[in-house]
């Protein structure tokens, strides 16, 4: 008999809200309660990205803006008239979270759709697609605040920041990585299956923006016919924008606008084809 | 076919449901009524539309035809709010493994929005109904079919659903798995919940459903209780016979007149009459002698094998 009251408390407990209730809530505040999930889900890893995100701006800062910094300074060749080190942590900062975000929006999304079937759980719930491409933008934009914000203070530590605004780099870092990676999520969300794909954008897509968008010396060191691999990368706009906020670069006020437009710009696209890719994806 | 008159006791109700792939029809016109309480079975091979019929009652999979209601809403154009009134366990699992049975629960009761204090009463209550309590910080990886089984289907009761969509909910599952899930299943019924369940197992509609249609090429081919549909489909008894594979067509034609249906399949002769013992009796004094012989009651497999035939479909 216990067990019929049992099964009675799990069928109808009284305490649970109605459908109407339900529906209404999750279609106003959907976005965040994936959010939150998705950072419930990421506790499994989250201690090993914390790790990686401090030693790995050492290292970086240890080889490149000592070790070469050391030898670009003794020269007196410094790019833009600081130490190379100062030169070269804010576009560190971009690289790793434009580097983080192929990360997020490649083998995830695809084992979200296919191998694990994460994303097709909360389809069972009155969550939309759109919410759960959102959440899942939302989630990774997380990841990337935390990553920049531990590369900042190890930026400040290194006594490698020269002004006040310097902790802008952390949205600049995050909103690169996510006009990055909505762009790539979109493009994940739509491929079938996974081949080579991803291990193509790796080597032709993020490594070159790593090279040649002005994270290791201005875009303006390289041949004019190569400038338009940084005017397209969501890097070289990054950037410029963090050098501006980490030592005050100069820039004008156009510029910098200009800048954030094209940040902006990747990102609602990404954004939108993503939430229409998630609906298709998860409508059939 | 028939059409079942418009029930106002209905909590879903399809009539001309439609889905056109190209091609091909998954879902061809298909009329149902599914009353508050029921459980309900769709049967069928694999690719009969089962799943695409679940699919559009659950608003995730649009329609190209005819009406569908759930709880008094169109799935296509009120979907989040059909799904607040579902619990859906989908053929393939899809728990995050890398996760505890505790935090799968928890999540999906955010996905519904259900508030922390709410899922900390409702957690245990699921884990005891799934009798996974000890294995409440488990990690999912770690789980027998069987228990990550029971885990979907008190998932989707976190929201204390109405209406249950279970599709195929223990392909896969060894029989003790299964008759425990179907166990838990039959209870839940019992306490009001409606199920809607497709499977292409025999034995799991006659424990489950009270009502059924067997469908077929996305149309459906009867409708009616398990004992219904073999009263109509099929005798009250089954005999099978051996007399060894080179002989049994040969021996057909003698027999054909001993029962209501012969079929000769290529290891036995399947006699389907409602006196099994008679015509075992008959086939001795006509000097038929089988290798071996069998009396058994017909079962819903029969009735399903005779409307949707024999052969492989893929």
């Amino acid at each position: 008999m216990t067990d019929l009251t049992h099964l009675t408390r799990l069928a109808r407990s009284g305490t649970a809200p109605r459908p109407e209730q339900i529906a209404d809530s999750v279609r106003r505040r959907g976005v965040l309660l994936y959010v939150e999930t998705w950072l419930v889900a990421s506790k499994t890893w989250a201690l090993s990205l914390l790790i990686v995100a401090v030693v790995e701006p050492i290292a970086y800062l240890l080889a490149l803006g000592w070790g070469l910094g050391n030898l670009v300074d003794g020269r007196g060749s410094s790019p833009g008239g600081v130490p190379y080190l100062v030169f070269v942590g804010p576009g560190l900062i971009v690289a790793t979270a434009v580097m983080a975000a192929h990360q997020e929006s490649t083998y995830p999304v695809m084992a979200g759709f296919k191998w694990r079937r994460l994303f097709h759980a909360p389809r069972a719930s009155p969550l939309t697609p759109a919410q759960i491409a959102l959440g899942q933008l939302g989630g990774t934009m997380c990841r990337y605040v935390v990553q920049a914000t531990l590369f900042w203070i190890v930026l400040v530590a290194f006594g490698a920041t020269r002004s006040g605004w310097s902790w802008l780099v952390v949205p600049i870092a995050a909103l690169t990585g996510l006009a990055f990676g909505a762009c790539v999520t979109a493009y994940a969300a739509g491929l079938a299956d996974e081949g080579y794909q991803f291990a193509m954008l790796q080597r032709f897509v993020v490594m070159p923006m790593f090279l040649f968008a002005g994270t290791f010396f201005p875009l303006s060191e390289l041949p004019g016919y190569l400038h338009w691999v940084g005017w397209i990368s969501p890097v070289w706009h990054g950037t410029e924008l963090a050098r501006v906020a980490s030592y005050g670069a100069s820039m004008s006020l156009p510029a910098m606008a200009g800048h954030l437009a094209v940040l902006l710009g990747y990102a609602v696209v990404g954004t939108l084809l993503s939430m229409r890719r998630f609906e298709s994806r998860l409508s059939r | 076919m028939m059409s079942p008159v418009p029930d106002s006791d209905a909590i879903i109700t399809a009539r001309g449901l439609t889905k056109v792939y190209g091609q091909v029809r998954a879902v061809d016109g298909i009329d149902f009524d599914i009353a508050a309480g029921e459980s309900f079975g769709l049967l069928g091979p694999n690719g009969a539309g089962k799943s695409t019929t679940m699919r559009m009652i659950g608003g995730t999979l649009g329609r190209t035809g005819g009406t569908l209601g759930v709880a008094g809403l169109d799935p296509e154009a009120d979907g989040p709010r059909v799904r607040a009134h579902l619990g859906v366990v989908p053929q393939q699992d899809n728990l995050d493994e890398e996760l505890s049975v505790r935090d799968n629960l928890y999540i999906y009761g955010r996905y519904f929005g259900l508030s922390r204090a709410y899922l900390r009463e409702k957690i245990p209550d699921l884990l005891e109904f799934a009798q996974l309590t000890e294995k409440s910080r488990a990690k999912v990886d770690d789980l027998s079919g069987g228990m990550k089984r029971r885990l979907t289907i008190a998932r989707a009761l976190i929201n204390e659903p109405r209406i249950l969509l279970l599709d195929e909910p223990t392909t896969g599952l060894d029989p003790q798995a299964r008759h425990t899930l179907w166990d838990k299943l039959f209870r839940l019924k019992e306490v009001g919940v409606t199920l809607v369940v497709t499977t292409h197992f025999m034995d799991e509609a006659e424990q489950l459903c009270d009502r059924l249609i067997v469908v077929d090429h996305g149309r459906i081919q009867a409708e009616g209780s398990p004992r219904e549909l073999i009263a109509r489909h099929s005798t009250r008894e089954v005999v099978e016979v051996r007399f060894g594979a080179d002989r049994n067509a040969e021996v057909e034609p003698r027999v054909r007149d001993l029962a209501e249906r012969v079929e000769v399949l290529p290891d036995r002769l399947l006699l389907y009459s409602d006196h099994g013992e008679g015509v075992l009796e008959a086939l001795a004094e006509r000097g038929l002698h089988p290798v071996t012989s069998l009396v058994r009651r017909s079962s819903l497999e029969d009735v399903f094998l005779h409307l949707t035939g024999r052969s492989l479909v893929d």
